[in-house]
């Protein structure tokens, strides 16, 4: 699922590049995604596509502003120290798996689909739902492309990320925008994690692997570089499934991991990203 | 001279308290002791050389695999060794590469390496028995003719190695090659510029680290006699940061004291809630944003200057 793993791999990299803060808890967001898409699609009635709906504008929704709070309370005060950022999303990690697992319980639960809808090809079959995530995960990309690049928040954000002190000389509010990015990212991953979820269960460990890979994708494409990610997730996305065929998926693993850890080692700046 | 004492005292009071202890505090502390070499082997890189690595379990599961597999076929008093050059050598292996990188993309470098190395147990199931790991026969855990399955020769030899990691520990930061250290932790360039090598210092720093993590791995193989991949997952990489961070970074008791409150921490609040890892992040949320120099640093700075 190239598409998804781009929207998450996306946030992660708006929140290094801007923050320069690597969000260990970014996985975690991805399931409070997934998770709260269960709790809006359970609880809604009427028909399964209103749930999906509402759950797509109120689980990113929720999710942002829980890592709004977490950045007003926690990074803030630690002044964005890189080093002293990392413990502190690792323990955002713990409290927000063990919040998951003892409120919403340790089963994989599923989420309907808003629509059944099957392409019938002449040779194969192919889930329509499958290609509205695609289609949806684009928009979503499209979007967050138009407001980096064409938008005022978009120029605030970029001059933040390249001159704080500057910036905020400026009169950028740089707490205000901190804020936003990383309230920003969180929501990127629970839009994906709602995406993604009427195909995979919602459980409360599911941000392990997310996480793994968007910071595959993120190192890969260059770190801090949107362009980069976005080529990085299709190739990964794309690839993950190709290699598992040939080789055991733990085996795929390890090389993929050493991969990445060999190409920070030697090209920090990612395979495709430009002068560091 | 002070500080001497201070640390003989700790071994001593450990040496004493022995008597009293009730069997399952016995086991726990002999537990802690061990575990709390580890966390001085981090405490060299991260505390002193200002290295913040996450793939520590990488060494831990080193040594700890190393001398679990030895002893199959050797006796314990060559697995243990082995065990102890495992994770130097892991270390020193990792650092070659690693430590071409620093800040943020060390700690993923080493958290990828770690997690490549727990993945590779796994994959070596055969061997390695993966998931659920081995268990040691007691007949392999005899080292020297002490056993040590019994509670009273486990808790003399953790003690034994800990006040030896302890005591090098403290001779190490105050030798000269400490001091080197702790220069880089505080300003690389500078060092650099007064003809100190920043990559062999944190090379060497980073293979000693190894060899305390390979040294708790091995010994905690012996003394509690079982092996698993748990113990190379990056659950155990955040661990020896936890202690450290608690007990005060760049503290030579620091990492005790760290390991010792976490262990009853958790254990205390196990009664209470089975939310452990709640507990976990919720102190390392509450270090990093109130004490960040952990009990033994705060100590040392309201007055205690002379504390290693």
């Amino acid at each position: 699922m190239a598409a998804v793993l781009a929207l998450t791999a996306v946030g992660l990299s708006l929140v290094f590049g801007v923050m320069r803060v690597v969000n260990v808890a970014h996985g975690e967001f991805f399931m409070l995604g997934a998770v709260a898409a269960w709790f809006v699609t359970s609880w809604m009635p009427g028909p399964p596509w209103l749930g999906f709906v509402a759950t797509l504008l109120l689980a990113p929704l929720a999710v942002a502003a829980v890592a709004a709070l977490a950045d007003r309370l926690v990074l803030k005060r630690l002044n964005y120290d890189p080093e002293a950022t990392i413990v502190a999303t690792i323990g955002l990690l713990y409290i927000l798996q063990q919040a998951a697992l003892s409120l919403y319980g340790p089963d994989a639960r599923p989420v309907p689909a808003p629509f059944e809808l099957r392409l019938q090809l002449p040779w194969f079959g192919y889930s329509g739902y499958k290609l509205f995530v695609v289609a949806a995960a684009g928009l979503v990309l499209l979007a967050v492309w138009l407001i980096m690049t064409r938008s005022r928040i978009g120029l605030v954000m970029r001059a933040t990320q390249i001159d704080r002190p500057t910036a905020q000389a400026f009169g950028i509010d740089v707490d205000r925008v901190y804020a936003g990015v990383f309230a920003m990212g969180a929501g990127l991953a629970a839009i994906a994690a709602v995406l993604i979820v009427p195909i995979q269960q919602a459980h409360y460990l599911m941000g392990g692997d997310p996480l793994l890979l968007s910071f595959i994708v993120v190192i890969i494409g260059g770190l801090g570089s949107l362009r980069g990610t976005l080529v990085a997730a299709l190739l990964i996305g794309l690839s993950d499934g190709v290699i598992s065929v040939f080789y055991a998926p733990t085996l795929a693993k390890i090389l993929a991991t050493l991969f990445v850890a060999l190409v920070l080692v030697f090209r920090p700046q990612g395979l495709f990203g430009a002068k560091a | 001279m002070k500080a001497l004492a201070l640390h003989l005292a700790l071994i001593g009071a450990l040496l004493a308290v022995q008597v009293v202890l009730p069997p399952y505090h016995y086991t726990n502390v002999a537990r802690v002791m061990v575990l709390a070499v580890y966390a001085m082997g981090y405490n060299i890189a991260f505390g002193y050389t200002g290295l913040l690595s996450l793939g520590h379990a990488l060494f831990f599961a080193a040594g700890m695999y190393a001398t679990g597999l030895a002893v199959h076929s050797a006796p314990a008093l060559l697995a243990l060794p082995l065990g102890m050059l495992a994770g130097a050598a892991m270390a020193l292996a990792v650092g070659l590469l690693a430590l071409r990188t620093a800040g943020v993309a060390f700690m993923i470098v080493t958290l990828m390496f770690a997690q490549a190395g727990y993945l590779t147990i796994l994959y070596y199931g055969p061997v390695t028995g993966g998931d659920e790991g081995f268990v040691l026969a007691r007949e392999a855990r005899m080292l020297a003719g002490l056993d040590l399955s019994a509670d009273g020769p486990r808790y003399l030899t953790a003690l034994a190695i800990f006040g030896v990691a302890l005591l090098a520990n403290l001779a190490l930061v105050r030798s000269g090659f400490g001091r080197v250290m702790v220069a880089m932790r505080e300003n690389e360039e500078r060092s650099r510029m007064l003809g100190y090598d920043p990559f062999r210092t944190k090379l060497i720093a980073l293979t000693l680290s190894g060899l305390y993590s390979g040294t708790a791995g091995a010994a905690y193989a012996l003394m509690f006699g079982y092996v698993g991949a748990s113990f190379a997952a990056i659950q155990y990489s955040i661990l020896p940061l936890l202690w450290v961070l608690l007990g005060g970074a760049g503290t030579v008791l620091g990492p005790f004291f760290g390991a010792l409150l976490m262990f009853y921490l958790i254990d205390l609040s196990s009664s209470v809630t089975d939310a452990s890892n709640l507990v976990v992040g919720v102190a390392l949320l509450v270090l990093v944003l109130f004490a960040p120099k952990g009990i033994l640093g705060t100590i040392r700075e309201r007055g205690a200057r002379w504390l290693p």
